[in-house]
């Protein structure tokens, strides 16, 4: 073969192995969260529209459920609100929203003005709730099975497209 | 409203990229003097369509419009104004338009300086330039639009990382984007070379500066992070192997490899595939690193990594711009052909040897930074790589380089065995040892290996590259800008060498837990902790303890380190107090509260810190100077008169 030829081929087999791992890229950002397969973490936490009343991981158990980790100072948030004012819309899960590092004013504000998604909200001030959770950052969506277990951890903004890809067929084979 | 113009903007830039890469290389290919023509105007369109766009996206940023969805991510009400200016480039999308304007400068100042080239070259120069900036835009309008807009606007934005909120940042990656978007110069004109299927010196003189400047501003790129991560990130880490910063180094080393390889080609006409090897190389590791750094394809910060549809689109335009240029590789390098010999030992071996041991290098930075990633993702299991894998295999190339320079520069064009010159280096390495061993063992008392080897070898570096330029003034010759430049580059290095060793191999560090009024021994300095109070800045509010060191008994510095908590992001910071000087750095960086008034410290004492930035800002500058040299600058010659005369030795190379 053509010497010159050589940094083609080398080039060429780097671009197969980049598509490889890119293409293996959205399954490994499944297995991101070390809680995947595992119980969702116990919490008592206040209730953000009762802040007089606490709630505590019990309410979840029995029935698919979504935690969202949001706040107010969070423009991705913003922007997947939509989405999940559709998915509570839809009914197949109970909408827990936990609201990290926030303002309880700030964020009662936000849900008049921009509707509520949230079944339920519980208020994580200082974020130690989060930690349990493995949370870095918002928003990122957790869905938890009826019998307590988290089988999925997306981080970022939630889109139709990804609910429909990654949460849906789970919630669809479980009820079978 | 301005966010729309800033769009339309890229649009109208996007079709004149277009227009630029088809009547460029059609119209040089055709022969077409008209289409050719065409070529400026769409040249500078596209400058004032970049500008307008970017433009408008500062003044976004600058008056708060948290409408754009960018802004409202990466900038906040308190953030000050100079900030606000860098976080245009501090994010994903809006670096990527910064980019593209960048790009386009440079095809400006290549339209304009190119004047005396012959047109048809030009046109392909500038069609390629065209290509990429095309890739570019549709890029950033396809999955990255800075413009986006957020339905309703918040209040207030979530701030820039504090991690970023610093002045080496705001400089940092401008440079370094500048550094990355010049390589695409020497890149284009390969390519034009290649597309004419023509290669000859003159080639190799046009690509020079252009090459020497893009490698000034990676130069300074480079240790402006290293500046930024030595003293913002707190622990003292001036290089710590990071993927981020591997990326930036690749380019750097194969640059360096370029402009060597350019000598040989400009002087000898020979290394003529190589050199275009070595341009499509230097460049697909810039775009290499600019995604790497930008996409998240390493750090996974949220919305980086989950977009698949960028991932697919670098990959594409990866594989069509350097696939592109190598299938043309393949096809044109055979044609071309070198008719000089050369001794083992001439210059021309010394440089060889230099770009092998410069790509074996890069290499092995590569397989350190990629190996993990791609092990992992075909599932071969995760493997952890870092400083006790790069330290030594990177100096296995580096040592016998460092040495090489030193002989190299003393080496003739085409003839070996150093002639007169073997007593010169023979006196310089004697004179290296005995300044380098002088000075590790009395100074510092060292009982290390590498230390005494990285010290003689950089000092024989400094006192090798003087030998000629002395000599040439003592015999009342002029110094050229070249030589000049070259000698301060090389010297830059042997500084550098000479800092880097004596800092890794000397360097006093320790992690104590003080409470007010307490002291820790560090060689000769005491470090006093004299109590913490708050205080506050623009947006973060922080713990400040108050140190005071003494050197050998006589009070020397206050330093003031402090723990910061960003209000806005909630995150907390470490600003370390640096106490800098020509001798040594002092550092303190505040860790913990332990209650009671006590705080964990940790202090340490570098030695010659200064001589690495030192030894950067003298490489960077003698980039410079060698551009300015008139042979640049002269009208084009017929390629034969520079092949018979025989270049002397002493000339730069």
């Amino acid at each position: 073969m053509n010497r010159f030829a050589w940094p083609l081929v080398v080039f060429a087999l780097l671009v197969v192995m980049f598509g490889v791992a890119l293409k293996r890229a959205p399954e490994k950002q499944i297995l991101k969260s070390a809680l995947i397969g595992k119980p969702a973490p116990e919490f008592i936490l206040p209730n953000l529209l009762q802040p007089d009343q606490t709630v505590s991981s019990s309410a979840i158990k029995g029935r698919w459920t979504v935690v969202n980790v949001w706040g107010t100072w969070c423009a991705e948030c913003r922007a997947e609100h939509e989405t999940l004012l559709q998915i509570r819309q839809e009914g197949k899960v109970l909408m827990v929203g936990l609201n990290y590092k926030d303002e309880d004013g700030a964020a009662r504000d936000w849900l008049a003005q921009l509707g509520n998604p949230y079944d339920l909200i519980v208020v994580d001030h200082e974020g130690r709730a989060a930690i349990d959770w493995g949370v870095y950052g918002a928003p990122e969506t957790f869905l938890i099975d009826p019998s307590g277990t988290i089988v999925h951890k997306y981080i970022s903004a939630m889109t139709p497209d990804i609910w429909r890809a990654q949460f849906l067929p789970l919630i669809d084979k479980g009820a079978k | 409203m301005l966010p729309e113009i800033g769009q339309f903007a890229m649009i109208l830039a996007l079709l004149l990229a277009a227009t630029q890469a088809f009547f460029g290389i059609a119209g040089a290919w055709k022969g077409n003097s008209r289409w050719m023509s065409a070529v400026y105007p769409a040249v500078a369109g596209q400058f004032v369509m970049l500008a307008l766009a970017f433009g408008c996206l500062v003044w976004s940023f600058v008056h708060n419009d948290f409408s754009v969805r960018m802004v409202a991510g990466h900038s906040n009400t308190a953030l000050p104004i100079y900030f606000r200016v860098a976080a245009t480039w501090g994010n994903h999308e809006g670096s990527l338009l910064f980019w593209v304007f960048v790009l386009s400068t440079w095809t400006v100042a290549v339209a304009a300086l190119s004047g005396s080239l012959p047109r048809a070259f030009c046109g392909r120069v500038l069609g390629v330039l065209g290509i990429l900036s095309f890739g570019f835009l549709l890029f950033s309008l396809a999955t990255s639009n800075p413009f986006a807009r957020l339905q309703p606007a918040p209040a207030d934005g979530i701030d820039l990382n504090p991690v970023l909120q610093d002045f080496g940042l705001t400089i940092h990656p401008p440079m370094l984007y500048v550094g990355y978007v010049g390589c695409s110069v020497a890149f284009a004109f390969a390519c034009a070379a290649m597309l004419e299927g023509k290669l000859d010196q003159t080639w190799a003189r046009w690509t020079r500066p252009w090459t020497t400047v893009a490698w000034m501003f990676l130069t300074v790129g480079v240790a402006l992070g290293s500046w930024w991560a030595y003293y913002e990130l707190g622990w003292g880490g001036w290089w710590a192997w990071d993927p981020v910063e591997n990326s930036i180094l690749m380019p750097w080393l194969l640059c360096t490899a370029l402009i060597h390889s350019l000598a040989v080609t400009d002087k000898r006409g020979l290394f003529k595939s190589w050199t275009l090897l070595l341009a499509i190389m230097t460049f697909s590791f810039c775009l290499l690193a600019t995604f790497m750094v930008r996409s998240g394809v390493l750090v996974s910060v949220h919305s980086f990594a989950s977009d698949p549809a960028r991932g697919v689109f670098i990959l594409a335009f990866l594989a069509l711009v350097i696939g592109g240029a190598l299938t043309l590789y393949v096809w044109r390098a055979p044609l071309l052909r070198s008719q000089a010999g050369f001794d083992l030992t001439s210059r021309e071996s010394f440089l060889l040897f230099n770009n092998i041991l410069l790509v074996i290098a890069t290499a092995v930075v590569f397989g350190g930074t990629l190996g993990p990633f791609i092990a992992d993702s075909l599932g071969l299991g995760t493997l952890s790589i870092g400083a006790p894998y790069f330290n030594p295999t990177f100096l296995l190339p580096m040592l016998p380089l460092m040495a090489l320079v030193s002989i190299g520069v003393f080496s003739r064009w085409k003839r070996g065995g150093l002639g007169d010159s073997r007593r010169r280096v023979l006196g310089s390495l004697l004179l290296a040892v005995v300044i380098g061993l002088a000075l590790i063992v009395g100074v510092y008392g060292d009982r290390s290996l590498l230390g005494p080897i990285g010290v003689v070898l950089g000092v024989w570096i400094v006192i090798a590259s003087l030998v000629d330029p002395l000599d040439r003034l003592r015999r009342g010759l002029s110094l050229s800008p070249a030589i000049l430049g070259m000698t301060l580059a090389h010297i830059g290095l042997g500084v550098l060498t000479v800092g880097v060793t004596t800092m890794e191999t000397r360097m006093l560090e320790r992690d104590v837990a003080l409470r007010p009024g307490e002291q820790v021994q560090l060689g000769a300095y005491t470090f006093t902790f004299e109590g913490v109070r708050d205080v506050e800045g623009p947006n973060y509010s922080a713990k400040q303890a108050t140190v005071a060191v003494a050197h050998q008994g006589k009070p020397l510095a206050t330093m003031l380190p402090e723990r910061r908590n960003y209000w806005v992001q909630q995150t907390s910071l470490a600003e370390a107090a640096l106490g800098v000087g020509w001798r040594r750095d002092l550092l303190v960086t505040m860790g913990e509260d332990l209650g009671n008034g006590a705080w964990s410290l940790r202090v340490q004492v570098r030695p010659l810190m200064r001589y690495v930035w030192l030894g950067a800002a003298l490489m960077a500058f003698g980039g410079l100077l060698s551009t300015i040299d008139r042979r640049y600058r002269r009208r084009v010659e017929s390629t034969e008169a520079q092949t018979t005369s025989q270049p002397q030795q002493g000339q730069p190379a």
